[in-house]
């Protein structure tokens, strides 16, 4: 069996894929990849199903060793990545040869992935294969774990693409939720004219934001039965911060809810450095549908935007080596193709 | 919860979005028993109904909420299918779901395991023996499972335990830690930090994503508390997986 196998492990790493659904009723909420474009665009570098699981690394390093030839896919938050000392672009797929180390490091924030052809096969509990840590389901990954691969059905390396921009914070849009106009309209304006940053407390549950000036609230004392809180919710809580809810936030909540940011725009929030600006601006109910379906649609055809990764050949040192392998010829020979 | 203008006054039940894909069914701004019984009532009809384009549905405590695939159907028509559902039927008079169960659970309260009852007992006007026996005295609903897995909101209990949460949170509660605040009890399904106050421990494990059946209670079950001993819980929780919970078909 293909393995991978753990050398230097940083916190905040885990097997990742597109989560469980159907568990709200529950109480579990769905978890998985805290940025689902990135699991997406990885299934795309491999051609394979976007349920296969990845590595997700949360702003972190890692260093781990493959016991076979294996293809993966780089995608999410941008890394330096070495594959036995050797750079690799981000945002494409690889064949690692068997016995290839590789070594990710000096992400800026956000969350990295690691996709292998076949998906790591993780046991599955309740329909996936996804840590969901505040369910303690799954583990942070440590130190000499090992991971098993499952069969890869494709051959194909050395893709890359262009991602959606979303590595430097931005424009997070937003729809109202049932509690939207229990904070005044002066409080809406002032929110989505603040600048905010991502606080350095986070976890994938949730991101707190921090700006200077005033906190937000709706009247004191006001209490709001608890109901279903959905990902991107933007609670404000008792200290009127905001906190944005991830992928593995509680099923449900009492906080008012200034906004949801919409679903395409989350992985602009996850992935924003921690430098990175942010801000909210309201779009209808019927806009928001719009940008998902465009977006869903845009998914779907993530395959079709691939490109072969064409090496600059200022980045291969061993340029000679390649010359003399295609370029060994008497010269005649040569003139004689050419002609 | 105020109302801005009069025009804004709710008729209840009333439908909202939630998110870009979501629906929730609010039958009531407060607990009561009538509201969560319309909640659970009109989930399990949701869920016959196989409106297409579902994709979840769940209940809180007084509301329904329900997710669809924007690319298989539009808010209109969902609307328009939750209006004429709603219309069917007068949802707070509409009897529990089918197949519940009645769960008796030993509790051990007070001793250094649950260190607030006298606590809460004190600020409900009673003793902590009078306390123990009104917790104990009759089942209670499974209002809501929430917040973390299989995790229940039991209630309703009587008005004098309408206790505030306390205003800083206790750092960690251990699992099965039992606690009260609002007219209702949580069980917890993780070590959690909380604002409520501890005042029972169980050993009934609440979500076993291992087991075939990994959430112990379900929405509308019954759950009555049985006090026992600090030395039987111990042994209880020794020797017994479920906790030394039982269960039986309910009324």
């Amino acid at each position: 069996m293909r393995m991978i196998k753990l050398h230097r492990v940083g916190p905040g790493i885990t097997v990742q894929d597109t989560g469980r659904e159907g568990w709200l009723s529950q109480g579990l909420s769905r978890g998985g990849a805290a940025d689902r474009l990135a699991l997406a665009e990885g299934a795309a570098l491999l051609h394979q199903p976007t349920e296969l699981a990845a590595l997700e690394i949360a702003g972190s390093f890692l260093s781990l060793e493959v016991s076979a030839p294996v293809r993966i896919a780089l995608t999410g938050a941008p890394m330096r990545a070495l594959c036995d000392g050797e750079a690799l672009v981000w945002h494409s797929s690889h064949d690692l040869p068997a016995g290839a180390r590789l070594d990710l490091s000096g992400s800026e924030g956000g969350y990295s992935y690691v996709h292998f052809g076949g998906g790591i096969d993780a046991a599955m509990t309740l329909g996936a294969r996804s840590a969901h840590l505040a369910a303690n389901l799954g583990r942070m990954l440590t130190k000499q774990d090992s991971l098993a691969l499952g069969p890869d059905s494709g051959s194909r390396a050395g893709m890359t693409f262009t991602p959606l921009s979303r590595f430097n914070g931005g424009l997070l849009r937003l729809v109202e939720t049932p509690q939207t106009k229990l904070f005044s309209p002066a409080q809406r304006t002032r929110f989505t004219q603040t600048t905010f940053r991502k606080d350095a407390r986070a976890n994938r549950m949730g991101q707190r934001l921090v700006c200077t000036g005033k906190g937000f609230g709706t009247d004191t004392g006001l209490s709001i039965l608890s109901e279903t809180i959905v990902p991107g919710d933007i609670q404000i809580t008792g200290d009127g911060a905001p906190f944005v809810l991830l992928s593995e936030c509680q099923t449900t909540g009492g906080y008012p809810r200034i906004g949801t940011v919409l679903p395409c725009d989350l992985p602009r929030l996850v992935q924003a450095p921690a430098h990175a600006d942010l801000h909210f601006a309201f779009v209808s109910l019927e806009d928001a549908v719009t940008l998902e379906r465009a977006e869903a649609d845009r998914r779907d055809g993530l395959r079709s935007a691939l490109r072969p990764l064409i090496r600059n050949p200022h980045d291969i040192p061993d340029l000679l080596a390649y010359q003399l392998v295609s370029g060994v010829t008497r010269g005649d020979e040569l003139e004689g193709k050419e002609a | 919860m105020p109302t801005p203008d009069i025009a804004d006054a709710p008729h209840w039940p009333v439908v909202h979005t939630i998110g870009v894909d979501g629906m929730l069914i609010s039958f009531s701004d407060t607990l009561d028993e009538a509201a969560n019984r319309a909640a659970l009532a009109f989930r399990e009809a949701l869920e016959d109904a196989g409106l297409q384009g579902v994709l979840e549905t769940s209940t809180s405590l007084a509301s329904v909420y329900l997710r669809f695939d924007l690319r298989a159907a539009d808010h209109k028509v969902m609307r328009s299918a939750l209006d004429a559902m709603l219309r069917q039927n007068d949802w707070y008079e509409t009897p529990l779901p089918s197949g519940r169960t009645l769960w008796r659970v030993p509790a051990v309260f007070g001793t250094d395991l649950a260190p607030q009852l006298d606590e809460a007992a004190a600020m409900a006007g009673l003793s902590p023996d009078q306390a123990i026996a009104a917790l104990c005295a009759a089942p209670l609903r499974v209002q809501a499972i929430g917040f973390a897995p299989g995790q229940p909101y039991l209630g309703q209990l009587p008005p004098e335990w309408d206790l505030p949460r306390q205003t800083g949170l206790t750092p960690q509660v251990p699992e099965g830690a039992l606690a009260v605040a609002i007219r209702q009890m949580v069980l917890f399904s993780v070590s959690t930090p909380t604002g409520w106050r501890h005042v029972g421990q169980t050993a009934l494990p609440l979500f076993r994503p291992d087991q075939p059946e990994p959430f112990t209670l379900r929405p509308g079950d019954d759950v009555q508390f049985v006090a026992v001993t600090r030395e039987e819980f111990e042994n209880i929780r020794r020797n017994d997986a479920l906790g030394g919970a039982t269960s039986q078909a309910a009324n």
